[in-house]
């Protein structure tokens, strides 16, 4: 059934005969199949997990800048200096702040692909959904520093609405702040929400289609208002589909490096700080407990999200 | 898949949302399209101060901006080539039989998108630096031939569910050969789930930046190339034209595997 079990250029019967021994063996058959996928897997990818794991538990000489290879806790317990314990902080509530915001303007979006839209408007929709989610990250990211820039578009329209006062404002506000909104937290979050939306409409939308008409039909004839039945009965159907787009909008927020480096400032977060350990200082053992930081948080929030039924919503 | 009628006309208020939700998610990309056009070339003032097309010309000539996209187009047509074998055989073992850890699969699977990409990133430079392989186009591509199989196999996967098993067992029970019946009888039912699967596999290999950053040592693919320009911009007009050409050149595909995956549902 594949070409790895294609002999060079065997003659046909013997061909046969051989397709035939396999067939007859399902355990030769899904050896064959599931092997070449499962040792990559495996091999690749686990065994990368497992070296990043091994690593984090060596340490980097500070004199001589090289890696040490013996097992020591010191690299762990660098995360718990006051810095970095702080960019942990920062990215998990930007991640939570980014997965909430992303979450309330996805499923009044949502809401309407389910219930209201036409077939034809519909698939209009979920094609505007899609094609952001598999293309053109960067730029994405991008075209933000133009509108953004104190130079450009928003600043540009919000002059003419003398909405100017409102923006220094907010840029006014310690932590979330700055200079101007490309370099401040808050146009950081407003790009996270505009590049992770679709990966939070998607699984909504589908959790939305799976709530029975019958049910809400029920919930009327009951005597319930539309407002009680979308609050009593479709928000707890349609949750798991909300934890489910939480699952990506959480990690996609919490791995990343390149928004923070565009719009940043010199407050690191994760992603950023795992780059620079790598790239300048070599200090690979650090950038790998750093890491582990991540994954546990992820580790967490899947079991968590299990708990809760998002996987049915995926 | 089920589709109730509209049950009622929608409110103004969650019209004005939706309308206002798909602006934000697209008006960005608009704003690419004017400033490619712009004749300023050191700052992103609004109104542009004129139009031009010059930069087109300009990034035409671009040595880098070619080196790169080419290297990002080889990356991602043989992490593609690779994902495809790798992700049918897995979606045809996972579909055929009953396997003691046949969900882990899947799981195990979709785990380099679920997790942040820096995990896999670092995973991959740390097994990188332990067995002191030189970085090269093969690190990149094995890279991201891992978190492309995914997206094969789940198309795949979805296919064989929908065409069942009873074609395969009558091409078997004719007499052909496990290898015929694969040529005449699977390969076609699953072609074009194959061909969606791939097309979606080559664009999220030609968009990944951040597991490629930590795989790609001093090559420079397409995205690495951008992520230079947001960090320390250099040649803003040119990056303006390229990243128009970005999402020209990856809308057209992924409509398409759009179009290869949705006309197998009606």
């Amino acid at each position: 059934m594949t070409a790895t079990a294609l002999g060079p250029a065997a003659p046909r019967p013997l061909l046969h005969r051989l397709g035939t021994f396999i067939y007859l063996r399902p355990w030769l058959v899904l050896s064959l199949l599931l092997g070449p996928p499962l040792l990559w897997m495996v091999v690749i990818y686990l065994g990368s997990i497992a070296s990043l794991i091994v690593q984090s538990f060596f340490y980097l000489d500070p004199f001589t800048g090289q890696v040490i290879r013996e097992f020591t806790l010191s690299t762990y317990r660098e995360l718990f200096v006051p810095a970095h314990l702080e960019i942990f902080l920062r990215t998990a509530l930007m991640a939570a702040a980014v997965t909430i915001a992303t979450a309330v303007l996805a499923f009044p979006f949502a809401y309407f692909m389910a219930r209201f839209a036409s077939r034809r408007t519909k698939a209009a929709l979920y094609l505007a959904v899609l094609l952001p989610l598999w293309s053109s990250y960067l730029v994405r990211v991008y075209a933000w520093r133009l509108i953004l820039a104190k130079e450009g578009i928003l600043n540009w329209f919000l002059e003419r609405l003398n909405l100017l006062g409102v923006l220094e404002a907010a840029l006014r506000i310690p932590v979330i702040g700055g200079p101007s909104l490309s370099v401040s937290f808050l146009g950081m979050f407003i790009v996270f929400v505009y590049v992770w939306l679709p990966y939070m409409i998607l699984p909504i939308q589908a959790a939305l289609e799976r709530v029975p008409q019958s049910l809400l039909e029920a919930s009327g004839d009951l005597g319930a208002r539309p407002r009680r039945t979308l609050r009593h009965v479709t928000l707890p159907l349609a949750f798991p589909g909300v934890l489910a787009g939480s699952i990506f909008t959480f990690s996609l927020t919490l791995g990343d490096f390149v928004v923070p480096y565009s719009l940043g400032n010199s407050s690191f977060f994760i992603g950023q700080a795992v780059l620079s350990f790598t790239g300048t200082a070599f200090n690979i053992p650090l950038a790998a407990a750093f890491t582990v930081v991540p994954m546990v948080i992820m580790g967490f929030y899947l079991i968590g999200a299990r708990e809760l039924g998002a996987f049915e919503a995926l | 898949m089920k589709h109730s009628e509209p049950a009622a006309r929608s409110p103004l208020g969650l019209r004005l949302v939706t309308v206002a939700v798909l602006l934000f998610m697209h008006l960005p990309m608009a704003i690419i399209l004017l400033y490619a056009f712009t004749t300023d070339e050191s700052t992103f003032v609004f109104p542009p101060p004129g139009l031009t097309t010059n930069w087109f010309r300009v990034a035409m000539g671009r040595a880098d901006v070619w080196r790169a996209l080419g290297l990002s187009m080889r990356v991602a047509a043989v992490s593609t080539l690779v994902a495809i074998v790798l992700g049918t055989l897995a979606a045809a073992a996972v579909y055929r039989a009953r396997f003691f850890g046949r969900e882990a699969i899947s799981f195990a699977l979709v785990l380099p998108i679920a997790l942040p990409g820096i995990v896999s990133g670092i995973a991959l430079r740390s097994a990188i630096g332990v067995l002191n392989v030189p970085f090269s186009f093969w690190t990149i591509v094995v890279g991201h031939a891992t978190f492309c199989m995914v997206v094969v196999y789940n198309n795949v996967l979805a296919r064989f569910r929908r065409t069942g098993r009873s074609q395969i067992e009558a091409s078997m029970d004719l007499g052909a050969n496990p290898f015929q019946t694969f040529r005449h009888v699977v390969l076609p039912a699953i072609a074009t789930a194959l061909l969606a699967g791939g097309i979606l596999a080559f664009a999220l290999s030609f968009d990944e930046i951040i597991v490629t950053t930590f795989t790609a040592g001093q090559e420079q693919t397409l995205p690495i190339w951008m992520f230079s320009q947001l960090t320390k911009p250099r040649s803003r007009p040119v990056t303006n034209v390229v990243a128009v050409f970005v999402v020209a050149l990856t809308t057209i595909p992924i409509l398409l595997a759009n179009r290869l995956t949705e006309r197998t549902i009606e």
